[in-house]
C-alpha cells in the first residue's frame, strides 16, 4: 500500500519540480490542427517568450494551460496539479495562474480597485479590507495607485493594461501568463508596460509571454520559443535564438520582424 | 334595460385596471424568474438544456397567445383542476412572457464580449460568481430597454385574458357596453386607460435606449 503511493507521487514529482509540463499536447479546431505534438517543460522561475507568425497556435498554447482551450490529446501538468486530469485540479490552476490579454479585459462596470478585489474576495474568500490593502499594494507596484476609484474606460490603454497586471497579481498566482499584452496599445504606451513586466520577472516570477517585442525577449528571457503551424520549430536562449537560429522557418520569421 | 353610459359606469371601468395591473405584474414577475432561467439554460455548456429551452421559446413564439391561453384554461379542466381564469391567465402570461423574456435577456447575455467571461475564468471565479458579478451586471444594462418594451406588450397581452372570462380592463368593457350599448364610449374609455398605462412606460424605454446608446458611444 506505502510502496503504491510512493511510486504514485515519484510519478508526480517529475512533473511537480517543473511549473509547467506539457506532453504530447494536440488540439484541434474541428478540422484545423491547431496544436501538433507540442513537448515543453517549463521550470520554476524561468521566462519564456513565444512568438510566431499569427495563426502559428502561440495564443493556443497558452490559453491551454489554464484551460481556456480544452486539448483533445496530451497531458498539460501546472505546479504539479494534472490538468488533463479534471474536475478540481481546473480550479486550482486557475487560481495559480493569472492572465494578461491582448485586449484587456478589464470589467467595465466596476472600477479599478473593485477589478482586483473581486476574485482574491469570491475565490480566496478574503475580507474586503484584506482585499483592498493588496490591491493597492499591487496597484502602487504597477504605478497607478491614484487610479484605484477610477473606471476601466476613464483610463489609457497602458493604464489598463497595467491594471489588468494588477488584478492578475492580487491573486497572488505562481505562473503569469501574458497573451500578447502589448499588441492592442498604442506605440507609446508600449514601455510602461513592458516596464511593468520586466519588473516582474526580475522578481523571479515564472512567465510565459506570447509577444512580438523581441527587445524584450533579449532582455528577460531565459528561453526563446518560436512557433509556426502549431508546431514548437525552435527553442533556445535569446543569445543562440537570435544569434544563430537554425531553421530556416526562424530565420525567415526574424527577418520579417526586424 | 339599456341604461345610458355615466361617470358610474365610466368608474367600475376604470376600477377594473387594478386586475389588468395585477396581471401583468404576476405574470411579468412569474416571467422574470422564467425568463431569467430560459435565458440561462440557452448559453449553458448542456446540451439538452439549450435544446429543451429553445424548444420552449420556439413553441411560444410561434403559436397566438391566445391558444396559449385556450390551452391552458381547457387543459386544466382535462387534468382534472377546477376552471378558473385568475389561474390560468397567470399560469398562460408567466410561461408567454418566460420564453419573450429568454430570449431577450438570451441576446443580452451574447452581447458580453467573450473576454470578461475568459478574463473572470481566468482569474478562477467560478460559473456562479461569473454570472453574478461578471456577465449579467452588464447584460443586465443592455436588457433594461427591450424590457420594458416587452412589459408593454404584456400588459396590452392581458387583454386576451377577457376571453376566458377574467374580468379585467377589456372584459369589464364589453360588460359595461352590454348593458349600456355605447360601444364606442367604452372601449375608447378602455383603449384610453391601456394608453395611460402602456405610454409611460413606452417613453421610459426610449429614455433608458438613448441612455445606453450615449454610454456605448462613449
Amino acid at each position: 500500500m506505502t510502496e503504491v503511493t510512493a511510486n504514485a507521487s515519484a510519478d508526480v514529482r517529475g512533473a511537480s519540480d517543473l511549473a509547467v509540463c506539457m506532453e504530447g499536447v494536440n488540439k484541434w479546431y474541428a478540422e484545423f490542427h491547431a496544436l501538433k505534438d507540442i513537448n515543453l517543460s517549463v521550470n520554476r522561475g524561468e521566462r519564456i517568450v513565444i512568438c510566431g507568425p499569427s495563426g502559428s497556435g502561440k495564443s493556443t498554447l497558452i490559453r491551454c494551460i489554464n484551460q481556456l482551450e480544452v486539448i483533445q490529446k496530451g497531458r498539460i501538468v501546472v505546479d504539479g496539479h494534472d490538468l488533463t486530469a479534471g474536475g478540481k485540479n481546473v480550479d486550482i490552476i486557475r487560481q495559480e495562474t493569472g492572465m494578461v490579454f491582448q485586449s484587456f479585459n478589464l470589467f467595465p462596470h466596476m472600477t479599478v480597485l473593485e477589478n482586483c478585489t473581486l476574485a482574491p474576495m469570491k475565490v480566496r474568500g478574503k475580507s474586503k479590507a484584506e482585499a483592498e490593502t493588496t490591491a493597492r499594494q499591487y496597484l502602487e507596484r504597477v504605478r497607478i495607485p491614484e487610479q484605484a476609484a477610477k473606471y476601466p474606460a476613464q483610463l489609457s490603454g497602458g493604464q489598463q493594461q497595467r491594471v489588468a497586471i494588477a488584478r492578475a497579481l492580487c491573486m497572488n498566482p505562481k505562473i503569469m501568463l501574458f497573451d500578447e499584452p502589448t499588441s492592442a496599445l498604442d506605440p507609446e504606451m508600449v514601455k510602461e508596460v513592458l516596464d511593468t513586466m520586466i519588473d516582474l520577472a526580475n522578481e523571479g516570477m515564472t512567465m510565459l509571454c506570447v509577444t512580438h517585442e523581441m527587445g524584450f525577449a533579449r532582455q528577460v528571457a531565459d528561453r526563446v520559443i518560436f512557433m509556426d503551424r502549431g508546431e514548437i520549430v525552435e527553442i533556445g536562449t535569446p543569445d543562440e535564438f537570435f544569434g544563430n537560429p537554425k531553421h530556416e522557418r526562424t530565420r525567415n520569421f526574424l527577418g520579417q520582424i526586424s | 334595460m339599456i341604461r345610458p353610459f355615466g361617470w358610474n359606469e365610466f368608474l367600475i371601468i376604470v376600477m377594473a385596471a387594478q386586475w389588468t395591473i395585477a396581471l401583468s405584474a404576476i405574470a411579468f414577475a412569474g416571467g422574470g424568474v422564467g425568463g431569467l432561467l430560459i435565458a440561462l439554460a440557452r448559453v449553458c455548456d448542456i446540451r439538452p438544456l439549450r435544446l429543451a429551452s429553445l424548444a420552449f421559446i420556439r413553441v411560444f413564439q410561434g403559436t397566438p397567445l391566445l391558444m396559449q391561453l385556450f390551452l391552458v384554461f381547457f387543459g386544466m379542466n382535462i387534468l382534472g383542476l377546477a376552471i378558473n381564469p385568475w389561474i390560468a391567465a397567470a399560469i398562460a402570461l408567466t410561461l408567454h412572457a418566460s420564453a419573450f423574456l429568454g430570449e431577450i435577456w438570451r441576446g443580452c447575455i451574447d452581447a458580453v464580449p467573450p473576454g470578461q467571461r475568459e478574463a473572470s475564468t481566468a482569474l478562477g471565479l467560478r460559473y456562479y460568481n461569473r454570472m453574478r458579478y461578471i456577465i449579467l451586471p452588464q447584460a443586465a444594462r443592455i436588457a433594461v430597454a427591450p424590457t420594458v418594451g416587452f412589459l408593454v406588450q404584456l400588459i396590452k397581452g392581458t387583454s386576451l385574458a377577457a376571453i376566458i372570462g377574467f374580468t379585467e380592463l377589456t372584459r369589464q368593457g364589453q360588460i359595461i357596453n352590454n348593458a349600456t350599448f355605447s360601444p364606442f364610449m367604452v372601449f375608447g374609455t378602455v383603449a384610453a386607460i391601456y394608453f395611460v398605462l402602456c405610454w409611460p412606460l413606452s417613453l421610459l424605454a426610449q429614455r433608458m435606449e438613448n441612455k445606453f446608446s450615449r454610454a456605448t458611444q462613449r
